[in-house]
């Protein structure tokens, strides 16, 4: 068992690094041709790294079209950007007082980040045209990351993980010093689904995390009478004749 | 016979409409001919093996552009963008979705260029190419009219006029194309405008002008045409040599451009500023087609060029002239040098006819008598590609600021519409993006609904009767819709025809 998912969770994050990696490096050598910000635009550098600040803290955009997705969405993302900060804990010792501190809001973090995927999903059946566009992927994801959810507040608050084994576990795998899995199946099926997340990530709309950062239209300062903007392939065309 | 088009009716609260499936799937537009395909470098029709051009011609693209790449991937189908679009909230074709417009394509995609889409096509939506794909991409991807209103709303930026430009080059490319707007391209190859008007029946237009002019001011207003030595190059949208209300705006310019002593031209060579190459996708026809102005910007020897009320054709210039021909300034190559040392660097280039009149304006340099537009109520049609695709003026947001300081300037009676219907949030006539087509009038009248609303709230509301805007496409689209919703077609017009109304030529400043 221990070594089943010793294996598995190496692949998974191999497989997370490389595949999100790839993508990455694939978008950015992706020339953009043309300018396409979408404006009014900032028209600096700075003002474009503030635009898409507040795009990913603050989901500015998803602000203004939809309140309600705006708001499950953001609890949702908020929630999980904390319990991820939560979980740092596992894989560092000794515990900084800062993430020591974090704990408690973590555990709230997860009920929120449950309470918006719970919404999310629940648009795609309430509204016609959310639910005319869904796909059984955009729902096994949600299921997927709110089985992720319930599972972690599951040994938060009914049976609780033995957690120094847990953590033992996971710095083994940090240290390539192998140790046993904890017994407790929910420990094993957490840490599953966890896996199967990170194995889908690189090939599925969870792309839109790198994603947000190529965009064209946010990412692009709105100067192209100052400066000429050529992309390779179409600076060759002008030195044909 | 079809059935008689009619307005949708005015919806009381601005709410997303019932999903209407298949509601718009008889709309297409006519198929261009072989000779017109062939004409502008496409096969002439969907010949054997077609599939294969469409997909390499999709691989072609996903490795040119970074937007196509990152939009099909990035989509969460959160459904922000689904009320977003005119054309859905006009018909209730959940195919006018923009998310669903996109799906189109990025069904496709998965399928034949994605892992999950080859090991699980059904899981994640992906669809072979054939040809009911490529049929219902015809119809619905000659149902978005580029405007990016889906832009603004998306979370990531996902523009669904990329989309659609990158749908419409493939279908080219396969040999599928679009009547109205290759027609159209071909035509300003052959002749140098959209509307095929050769040099001599150009010439004789603007004499006429003059004299009209002349009758009206008793001023000598020119329209020069391919002065070499003029100041500026202005290159506007063919329709405002001829066609109601565009070519009181060409008055107003020309009005402007004397008022203010400024030497001017047209060009016969580049007797257009409209580029249908930016609907088609293609970036070979934009470049080849705003190469003319360069041409005609070098041979004339002008000093600053300005572009005249159009939208897509000011998007394409304040955005892309400098990347397409080297129009514009901060070149370091020789091709864009050539030009630009030749341009006047005290001066952006290239100025829109805005910038350029309410330049004057501030600097009070031109007469205005405000009472003369008094018979009017005026409001402001933000034209989509200049809202969102372009600016005016030095900071974000002169291109909503600029063109209502002048109307003001001009006009006593001034009404903004609703907001969510302006500035970035404003709604596409319904006629833009190559839509502007006598087949299609069922698709833009319907497309116009949220406009209309909007409009009929202030006309009822503060009795406005004159809707002004910036763009050759929203003046042509509203003068045939308008009567649709009971208002008079002569409602809409140009900024620079209440420029012209209000300008007084030969007093003293
Ligand atoms: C840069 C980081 C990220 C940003 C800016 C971001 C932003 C967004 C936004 C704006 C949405 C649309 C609104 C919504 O449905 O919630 C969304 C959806 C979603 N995000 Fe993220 N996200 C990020 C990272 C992540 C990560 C790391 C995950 C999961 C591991 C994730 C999972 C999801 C899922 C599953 C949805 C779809 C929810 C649905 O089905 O409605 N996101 N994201
Ligand atoms: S670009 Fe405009 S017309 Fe096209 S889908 Fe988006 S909102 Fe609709
Ligand atoms: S708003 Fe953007 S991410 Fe959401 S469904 Fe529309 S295109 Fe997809």
């Amino acid at each position: 068992m221990t070594a089943l998912f010793v294996l598995l969770l190496y692949t998974a994050t191999a497989v997370l690094v490389a595949g999100v990696g790839y993508r990455v490096w694939d978008y950015a050598r992706t020339p953009a041709p043309l300018k396409i910000p979408t404006t009014p635009a900032p028209t600096t550098r700075g003002g474009v790294a503030l635009r898409m600040a507040r795009e990913v803290v603050l989901f500015e955009s998803l602000f203004r079209s939809n309140l309600w997705t705006w708001a499950f969405g953001w609890l949702f993302h908020a929630g999980l950007a904390l319990v991820l900060l939560r979980h740092l804990r596992y894989f560092v010792e000794p515990v900084p007082a800062w993430l020591a501190f974090v704990q408690p809001f973590g555990i709230w973090a997860g009920v929120a980040m449950a309470a918006g995927l719970a919404g999310l999903w629940a648009r795609r059946f309430l509204v016609p045209r959310v639910r005319y566009i869904s796909t059984p992927s955009d729902h096994l994801m949600i299921v997927l990351l709110l089985a992720i959810a319930l599972t972690g507040l599951a040994m938060t608050f009914v049976a609780h993980a033995d957690i120094v084994a847990v953590k033992a576990f996971i710095l083994g795998l940090v240290l390539f010093d192998w140790q046993p899995l904890p017994g407790d199946p929910l420990v094993a099926v957490h840490l599953a689904l966890v896996a199967v997340l990170m194995l889908v990530f690189p090939f599925s709309k969870l792309l839109h995390a790198p994603g947000l950062f190529f965009s064209p239209t946010r990412n692009q300062a709105d100067d192209p009478r100052e400066r000429r903007h050529l992309a390779p392939w179409a600076a060759r065309l002008d030195r044909e004749p | 016979m079809a059935a008689e088009i009619k307005a949708p009716p005015l919806r009381q609260h601005a709410e997303a409409p019932a999903l209407a499936p298949g509601a718009m799937e008889a709309s297409k537009p006519y198929v261009a001919t072989a000779k017109m395909q062939e004409a502008i470098g496409f096969p002439g029709e969907l010949a054997e093996g077609w599939e294969r051009r469409a997909l390499d011609k999709m691989g072609e693209l996903l490795g040119k552009y970074r937007s196509l790449k990152v939009y099909l991937d990035a989509c969460v189908h959160c459904g922000a963008c689904t009320d977003k679009c005119h054309y859905f909230l006009g018909t209730g074709d959940p195919l006018n979705m923009p998310v669903a417009r996109q799906d189109l394509m990025r069904s496709v995609y998965r399928r034949h260029f994605t892992l999950a889409g080859k090991l699980f096509p059904r899981l994640v939506g992906a669809r072979d190419l054939t040809k009911d794909v490529f049929d219902q991409w015809y119809t619905y991807y000659n149902q978005c009219s580029e405007c990016r209103r889906c832009s603004v709303y998306c979370p990531y930026g996902i523009d669904t006029a990329e989309i659609t430009m990158a749908g419409k080059e493939i279908m080219d490319a396969a040999g599928l194309g679009q009547k109205y707007t290759n027609e159209i391209i071909g035509k300003v190859h052959r002749i140098g405008n959209n509307l095929g008007l050769p040099g001599p029946a150009l010439a004789d237009t603007l004499a006429g002008l003059e004299e009209d002019v002349k009758e009206e001011t008793g001023a000598d207003v020119r329209f020069p045409l391919d002065r070499k030595g003029a100041e500026v190059l202005l290159v506007t949208p063919s329709a405002d040599f001829f066609a109601e209300p565009h070519v009181d705006s060409l008055i107003g310019y020309a009005k402007v451009f004397h008022a203010a002593g400024v030497s001017w031209t047209l060009s016969s060579h580049a007797s257009e500023a409209g580029n249908f190459g930016l609907f088609i996708g293609s970036y070979d026809q934009l470049r080849t087609i705003a190469t003319r102005i360069r041409e005609a910007a070098l041979e004339l020897g002008v000093k600053r060029i300005v572009v005249g009320e159009c939208g897509h054709a000011w998007r394409v210039a304040y955005s892309m002239w400098n990347t397409l021909a080297g129009i514009g300034a901060g070149g370091d190559d020789p091709y864009a040098q050539a030009l630009q040392r030749q341009l006047d660097g005290r001066y952006t280039q290239p100025m829109h006819i805005c910038e350029v009149t309410h330049d004057l304006i501030r600097r009070g340099a031109l007469t205005l008598d405000r009472e003369a537009n008094d018979h009017r109520v005026v409001t402001f049609h933000d034209s989509c590609n200049v809202a969102r695709a372009s600016r005016m003026g030095d900071v974000p947001g002169g291109q909503f600021r600029i063109p209502r300081e002048i109307i003001r300037a001009v006009a006593n009676r001034y009404v903004e519409m609703a907001p969510g219907t302006t500035h970035d949030a404003t709604f596409c006539c319904g006629g833009g993006g190559g839509l502007l087509t006598d087949e299609l009038i069922d698709l833009r009248v319907k497309g116009a609904l949220p406009r209309m609303e909007a409009l009929r709230q202030v006309a009822d509301g503060q009795g406005v009767n004159f809707m002004a805007t910036i763009c050759a496409i929203c003046k042509a689209q509203f003068t045939k819709v308008l009567p649709y919703y009971g208002f008079k077609m002569g409602m809409v017009g140009g900024v620079h025809q209440l420029v012209s109304t209000a300008i007084r030529l030969g007093v003293p400043h």
